[in-house]
């Protein structure tokens, strides 16, 4: 346990980095926030309205001194006020989370339940018919772009079975499950399919390996059958280059979702990180964009404690 | 006696096309219930294949079998052809008449299982047990293999076992099945010579306990001397010779039986070392080693290492112009770290090495085990032997070319190779070309680390009298690390034998040999398999070696010498 002890210390150096790079590069952007809040309306504020409101918003400030001020609040757990919303940064972030959150773990379900059994299947008929036919799917699968698919999918259900799935509200899961799933089941095959490509070939190519080690020639020995052999002796060793692309997959499912839930239209992390930046609202960019630098630590350090869970190897070694 | 197996003009093939790539050509051999066979052969002879054809294992790794019957008597009583079985009939000839242990323990236990579960499915699978039956027929099986405090081993995941240990899980995994055929596939090759003993001390009982009959599959005449019935010799997927194992062994028929027998090392306890060590007293060693130290901090508390692993402790030799002195030990008794010290691999702890280079302080240079992956697969021949040169600050001009096409026909290899790449070449053409690479600089040391292990018998010796020959034109020092002592007695003027650690022995080759002072020399040489000792039979013995972690600032006793002969130290022992 004192190795998750030790990651977790390493989180707030981690995300001071990226704060500091996150409050720059916003900054490096041309226009002003007060054009943009205000659109052509701006135009006609008299410079001493415009300073009242710069200093109101503390954006007359040089950029360090507005850094440590913001990073002060951080300490506090405070994010600061959204000028979009007129509302706590963190509070609209939580309002916004969950949909991202169960878009992303539903597509990363839906990927690996037919991404694994699709690559094992590939990999037990290496080089026959069902296999080149499986990676042909999985290389479409890769290069498609989800705007294409999701398109695809929208298109498909309204125009042959005159369903639209619901937009723009959301049925958080606890209200409605059935309906907050059904919402969401279309946006997250969306996301996940090349997500699912990609763990196909993965687990494919592991398979593949592990089928020509030792020990499966020992469990053949043993009279295990084809299915023993595969699913128990073979599989659990096969799944560690499967987590370590989860790990890493799942920050795109996160960043993958802005496409996906501006085609359904769906009220997420990753519209509200788009909104935030055309309309340069600098305090909720920052915060929803440190929010998910922390979602994908906490995210990679599961990742880890997974691979401990699968290779008693790894358990041993770390003490 | 019962026909068990009868196999006929057996054939196999690999690939796309099996009739046309046959590793196995037509062989025939029966085996009777209880009987052991051993088929012997070099690497590419089709021994394994034959063997694991006769549980279709083959299959698995690309094989076809093109023709030939494999009659196989089940315990019923009716008579099967394997070649012709379907895969649900196999998978009851895999689980229940046919066992089977492999070469590397190390590699064939799945690593995310405990052994516990591993030899419960094998349990579940033969005989149907589960829970609370599988378990107690577990910890029953680990006592028929002598692992002693089977309940907690049973929680053992394999790495967490040395490899003798591993290869008893392995042989109780088969026993569970309760098999009259157990085939074991180089069982004892990846394992020390003490655990090989062990394991085939344990093999043996198990066959007079159990009646099983077994064939055994090695490269080592030597080993299967003492537990074959009858032998098989196998050449490119012939069986050259089979009969019975006396016949064999005393009165070899064809020439490459002959040639398995005689050409190629056999320990003979010191009766066939080099005839041409006169030891020069007169000069100075060309390496002097005094007090070698060599730790490797273990266990972090708070920046200061808990304890260390003491790899080498207080090792000293010298070594003479134009001698070899060879270091013999089991794997993890310091020898290649000692070696390694030596070049400046790692960092020594304690001690003095002095090496007098002589006229041109020429570095001392190195050979290693395993020729395949100790080249750059991405270099040709020219610019692998060039290497040392340039990093010495030579330059690629006629005179090193002049140099390399002399060594490669020096080492025997042809001159056109200078522009192929290391896999156009066989393992021990590989091995010439590392020695090439080793004497580009014309060195007075040489240190081979286990040069010729990786390499099939025969071509051991031949490279063994390479070695030789060069050592003699060249005046060469070698500093020779092995474990096989067979090929150290062909080699050697001088022997130190190392354990735990330790030189425990040191001296004239023949005298060490010979006759050994030390227990665990004795032990050692006892467990070398022979022709000549096939007779003798080996007690299951369980002396493990003992943990090299110590708390930190540990120092040894110092140690205590007697001298046994003419230049033959041995280290006293602790009385017990």
């Amino acid at each position: 346990m004192s190795y998750v002890v030790q990651r977790l210390l390493t989180f707030p150096l981690i995300l001071l980095g990226v704060s500091i790079l996150v409050f720059v590069s916003i900054r490096l952007v041309p226009g002003d926030a007060i054009t943009a809040m205000l659109g052509t309306e701006a135009g006609l504020l008299t410079p001493a309205q415009r300073e009242s409101l710069a200093a109101y918003f503390g954006i007359d400030q040089p950029v360090w001194s507005q850094y440590l001020r913001w990073l002060g609040g951080l300490f506090q757990g405070d994010l600061g006020i959204s000028s979009i919303y007129g509302k706590p940064v963190l509070t609209v972030i939580l309002e916004r989370f969950p949909l991202t959150l169960q878009l992303a773990l539903m597509s990363m379900t839906i990927s690996l339940c037919v991404g694994i059994p699709l690559g094992v299947l590939a990999a037990t008929r290496n080089e026959r018919p069902s296999d080149l036919v499986v990676r042909v799917l999985a290389m479409l699968g890769q290069s498609t772009p989800s705007f294409v698919i999701g398109i695809l999918i929208i298109y498909v259900l309204s125009v042959f079975f005159g369903f639209v799935p619901a937009m723009g509200t959301f049925t958080p899961l606890f209200v409605d499950p059935l309906a907050s799933i059904a919402q969401l089941i279309f946006p997250a095959i969306t996301l996940g399919f090349a997500f699912a490509a990609s763990v196909t070939r993965i687990s494919r190519s592991a398979m593949l390996d592990v089928l020509s080690d030792d020990y499966v020639r020992t469990a053949r020995s043993k009279g295990a059958s084809p299915m023993s052999v595969i699913w128990r002796h073979a599989l659990p060793n096969a799944l560690i280059p499967v987590v370590t692309l989860c790990g890493v997959e799942f920050g795109y499912l996160l960043g993958g979702a802005v496409i996906v839930e501006q085609i359904f239209a769906l009220p997420g992390l990753g519209r509200l990180v788009l909104d935030a930046i055309t309309q340069r609202d600098y305090a909720l960019v920052q915060g929803t964009i440190l929010f998910i630098a922390f979602n994908f630590l906490v995210v990679n350090l599961l990742v880890d404690l997974a691979y401990v869970a699968l290779d008693p190897r790894i358990r041993i070694g770390r003490r | 006696m019962t026909r068990l197996l009868s196999v006929r003009d057996l054939r196999v093939g690999f690939g796309q096309d099996p009739k046309a790539n046959e590793v196995v050509k037509g062989v025939s051999f029966d085996l009777d219930a209880g009987q052991t066979l051993a088929i012997v052969g070099e690497s590419g002879s089709g021994k394994s294949v034959s063997a694991l054809s006769i549980n279709r294992l083959v299959d698995f790794g690309g094989g076809r079998i093109t023709g030939g019957s494999i009659e196989l008597t089940r315990a019923d009583g009716s008579v099967l052809d394997v070649t012709k079985a379907d895969e649900r009939t196999l998978l009851g000839i895999r689980g229940h008449d046919v066992g089977m242990i492999f070469q590397e323990p190390m590699t064939s236990l799945n690593p995310v299982h405990t052994v516990g579960a591993q030899i419960e499915e094998a349990f579940r699978l033969s005989k149907g047990l589960t829970g609370e039956q599988a378990h107690r027929a577990s910890l029953d099986v680990l006592g028929r293999v002598r692992i002693p405090d089977a309940q907690s081993r049973l929680g053992y995941y394999p790495h967490q076992l040395s490899g003798g240990m591993r290869q008893r899980i392995m042989i109780a995994m088969a026993l569970a099945a309760s098999p009259r055929l157990l085939i074991a596939d180089e069982p004892t090759t990846a394992l020390d010579v003490t655990v090989q003993a062990q394991i085939m001390a344990l093999l043996a009982e198990l066959r007079e306990e159990t009646g099983m009959a077994m064939i055994f599959i090695t490269h080592d005449i030597g080993l299967v001397a003492g537990i074959a019935d009858r032998i098989m010799v196998m050449q490119n997927g012939v069986a050259v010779e089979q009969d019975e194992a006396d016949r064999v062994l005393d009165a070899p028929q064809h020439d490459y039986t002959r040639h398995l027998l005689r050409a190629v090392p056999h320990f003979t306890s010191g009766a066939a070392v080099r005839g041409d060590s006169a030891r020069p007293t007169a000069s100075e060693p060309i390496v002097k080693v005094d007090d070698l130290v060599v730790r490797f901090p273990v266990g972090r508390a708070w920046f200061k290492p808990k304890g260390a692993i003491h790899a080498v402790d207080g090792v000293s030799f010298d070594l003479m112009a134009g001698e070899t002195l060879a270091i013999v030990g089991e794997s993890g008794c310091g020898k290649s770290t000692t070696a390694r010290a030596l070049l400046g691999l790692n960092t020594v702890t304690r001690g003095d090495i002095q090496v007098t280079s002589g006229r041109s302080g020429r570095p001392v240079q190195m050979v290693f085990q395993d020729p395949f992956a100790s080249l750059n697969p991405r270099l040709n021949v020219e610019a692998l032997l060039a290497e040392p040169a340039i990093a010495n600050g030579q330059r690629l001009d006629a005179d090193l070319r002049k140099r390399m096409a002399f060594l490669l026909d020096r080492v025997g290899l042809p001159q056109d190779a200078l522009s192929r790449y290391p896999h156009q070449f066989s393992g021990g053409q590989r091995q010439r070309l590392c020695i090439a690479r080793a004497l580009m600089l014309n060195p007075d040391v040489v240190v081979l680390d286990e040069a010729v292990s990786a390499l099939d018998v025969s071509v051991q010796a031949r490279v063994l009298d390479l070695l030789i020959d060069l050592q003699h034109e060249f005046g060469l020092a070698y500093l020779f690390i092995s474990h096989d002592m067979a090929v150290v007695e062909r080699i050697a003027h001088r022997i130190a034998v190392m354990f735990a650690g330790q030189v425990v022995e040191i001296g004239n080759a023949r005298a060490v040999l010979h006759e050994p002072q030390h227990s665990y020399t004795k032990r050692l040489i006892a467990a070398v398999p022979a022709v000549e000792r096939r007779r003798q039979r080996f007690a299951v013995d369980m002396t493990q070696v003992p943990s090299l972690v110590r708390p930190a600032g540990y120092e040894p006793p110092a140690a205590q010498w007697r001298e046994a002969g003419e230049d033959h130290r041995v280290r006293l022992e602790e009385q017990a």
